[in-house]
């Protein structure tokens, strides 16, 4: 373990290949410690006068404790990275009135999908909360959350980099000014992969087989159409988030293959959650909970002759989808 | 009483996350005031209000609005104080990225969005590297590998802080934020003898002092010239 100490007398260029990970700290500070290759962090830090302190809005002490708590803190997240969540289980709380929930536990196993349904303002986004926050019987709903069949550590409410849950929303788009590959990269930088470029080439390929049409690497992201960017998010969160949980709220069916793209995440081992109230999405979960008021209603088990129906409505889904092109190719309309 | 500072660029969410937080601690019957300092003008007295929150406002015209902040602080405490709220909250618009609001032993939170850049984090100085929780918004937006990065960027620059992603809109994840924010059993009195947790630099020109005329001549005190010649 690295103190205080040790850091003074080590270079930052000695720091580096001690601990490559401090890149990114490096970069984000206000003095220069690329260009101080030879001096020990002591002398740098004696180095600077009180006046290019103040310039840099730089305070020494303050610094050391942060690059001790970075060092600290990213050890333990690079230990902790294999620690794989394999289920995650909510014990019952009670709803808006206060009536408590009727099931004994809910699990959630890895590479499974639940869809949630439940008019809005109904307690879904309640939901999701105690799941990011792990409540522990400490939230309105007094909900309490266990991983792996334990209590969790409180990790994950604070370490930041360590987040139950990641996101999909029709809302989101991409702002960043970067191609694919480009931004692609800056992801896995952050999430410090070994195999960055196989990585990359794996999210594209993964897109491309969701999306309708094709993009390149060099296609900047902000000009991907609706399905592009859905597809290129989907496969994104599938193999570089860094969260057990993958929450989707409601995917269109437009220019992306919705099948495929749940298949992908449960095929990364994701647990899959999915707020929508298309039946075809529904169906395709292993079950379904029901929100009223609050409080989770029901939870239904997809039924074999939910299943059965499955297939009705895809071949259904799939004739319309048939006549939607048509249509868009000034075709004469005919099912065949 | 509890006292905490919020600061934030801009527009970042500062109100809309204080709204949402306030409101889950109104329910559990604390008694929350406000104060928000900015420079020229703000209407977010207004919507304390219109919550049913009693608000000051203090505008700092032309000086930066954190030195006003450090001026003005003990006396919005006594206010404070007078009116018996269990929790004031200072919202301070964080124009000047130089200086921060934030004094020791006082929790400080810094509200940044995800649609500031990946940059951002590390613009800011102070008001984001000294404060104890980072409150990150309008992540409904943007995409999941952007917030990782945006997150991965905060934590960076101040790796010792809680950060916390908050939905503006919805106030999703403000009810988690507002049991970190307030104790029962915290009583600030006074503020006298309370340090910053960073210094601010003073009027260092003439310009800081309200000069506008553009000149040589006019140029006093600290002035430092351009380097055209250095690339
Ligand atoms: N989409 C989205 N919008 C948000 C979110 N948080 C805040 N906003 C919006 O962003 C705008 C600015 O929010 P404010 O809360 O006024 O920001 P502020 O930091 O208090 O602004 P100033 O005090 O003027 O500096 C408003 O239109 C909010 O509705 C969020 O999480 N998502
Ligand atoms: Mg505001
Ligand atoms: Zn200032
Ligand atoms: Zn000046």
């Amino acid at each position: 373990m690295a103190s205080r100490e040790f850091l003074l007398k080590s270079t930052p260029m000695e720091l580096l290949r001690q601990f490559p990970f401090l890149n990114s700290f490096f970069q984000g500070q206000t003095i220069d410690l690329e260009r101080s290759k030879q001096s020990t962090l002591q002398e740098i830090l004696l180095e600077m006068d009180e006046s290019s302190q103040e310039d840099k809005a730089f305070d020494a002490d303050h610094f050391l404790e942060q690059l001790l708590d970075f060092i600290t803190q990213m050890q333990t997240f690079l230990g902790n990275d294999q620690l794989t969540v394999d289920s995650l289980t909510i014990l019952p709380g009670h709803d808006k009135s206060g009536v408590p929930e009727h099931f004994t536990e809910l699990l959630f196993r890895k590479s499974t999908i639940t869809s949630i349904v439940g008019p809005t303002g109904s307690g879904k986004s309640r939901l999701l909360a105690d799941i990011e926050w792990v409540a522990q019987g400490d939230t309105p709903t007094g909900r309490s959350i266990l991983i792996n069949n334990e209590k969790p550590s409180s990790d994950w409410r604070f370490a930041s980099g360590k987040k139950l849950v990641a996101q999909l929303s029709q809302n989101m788009n991409f702002v960043m000014d970067l191609s694919v590959a480009e931004f692609l990269e800056l992801h896995a930088k952050s999430r410090m992969v070994h195999n960055e470029t196989e990585v990359i080439a794996r999210i594209i390929a993964a897109a491309n087989e969701l999306a309708g049409e094709k993009f390149l690497p060099s296609s900047p992201i902000t000009s991907l159409s609706g399905g592009q960017s859905r597809a290129l998010m989907i496969a994104d969160t599938a193999m570089l988030s860094s969260s057990p949980v993958v929450l989707i709220d409601e995917i269109e069916n437009a220019g992306i293959d919705r099948k495929k793209a749940l298949q992908l995440l449960v095929g990364e081992e994701k647990i899959v959650l999915m707020a929508t109230h298309d039946p075809i999405l529904a169906l395709m979960a292993d079950q379904r909970i029901i929100i009223r008021n609050g409080g989770i209603h029901a939870v239904i088990h997809t039924t074999e002759g939910e299943k059965a129906m499955l297939h009705e409505l895809e071949e259904a889904d799939r004739k319309l989808q048939q006549l939607r092109n048509m249509l868009r190719a000034g075709q004469v309309l005919s099912t065949t | 009483m509890n006292l905490i500072t919020v600061s934030g660029p801009p527009s970042s969410g500062k109100t809309a996350v204080i709204l949402k937080t306030a409101e889950t601690l109104m329910q559990r019957g604390v008694k929350i005031g406000a104060v928000k300092f900015d420079c020229l003008h703000t209407d977010d007295d207004l919507a304390y209000e219109k919550a049913g929150i009693p608000v000051k406002k203090g505008l700092s015209g032309q000086l930066c609005p954190d030195h006003y902040f450090v001026s003005n602080i003990e006396a919005v405490l006594e206010w404070g104080l007078k009116e018996n709220f269990d929790l004031l909250v200072s919202e301070s618009a964080g124009l000047c990225n130089r200086c921060s609001p934030y004094i020791k032993e006082i929790k400080a939170i810094c509200v940044i969005d995800n649609l500031s850049g990946i940059n951002t984090p590390k613009k800011i100085g102070p008001m984001l590297r000294m404060a104890d929780i980072v409150v990150i918004t309008k992540g409904d937006i943007v995409s999941q590998a952007e917030r990782e990065v945006f997150a991965a960027r905060v934590h960076s620059v101040n790796p010792a802080a809680i950060v916390m992603n908050i939905n503006g809109l919805t106030g999703q994840g403000a009810y988690e934020l507002s049991t970190l924010l307030f104790s029962p059993d915290k009583h600030i009195d006074s503020l006298k003898g309370r340090k910053l947790r960073f210094s601010m630099p003073s009027a260092l020109c003439s310009y800081c002092l309200g000069e506008t005329r553009i000149g040589e001549s006019y140029q006093m005190g600290n002035v430092r010239k351009i380097n055209l010649n250095e690339n």
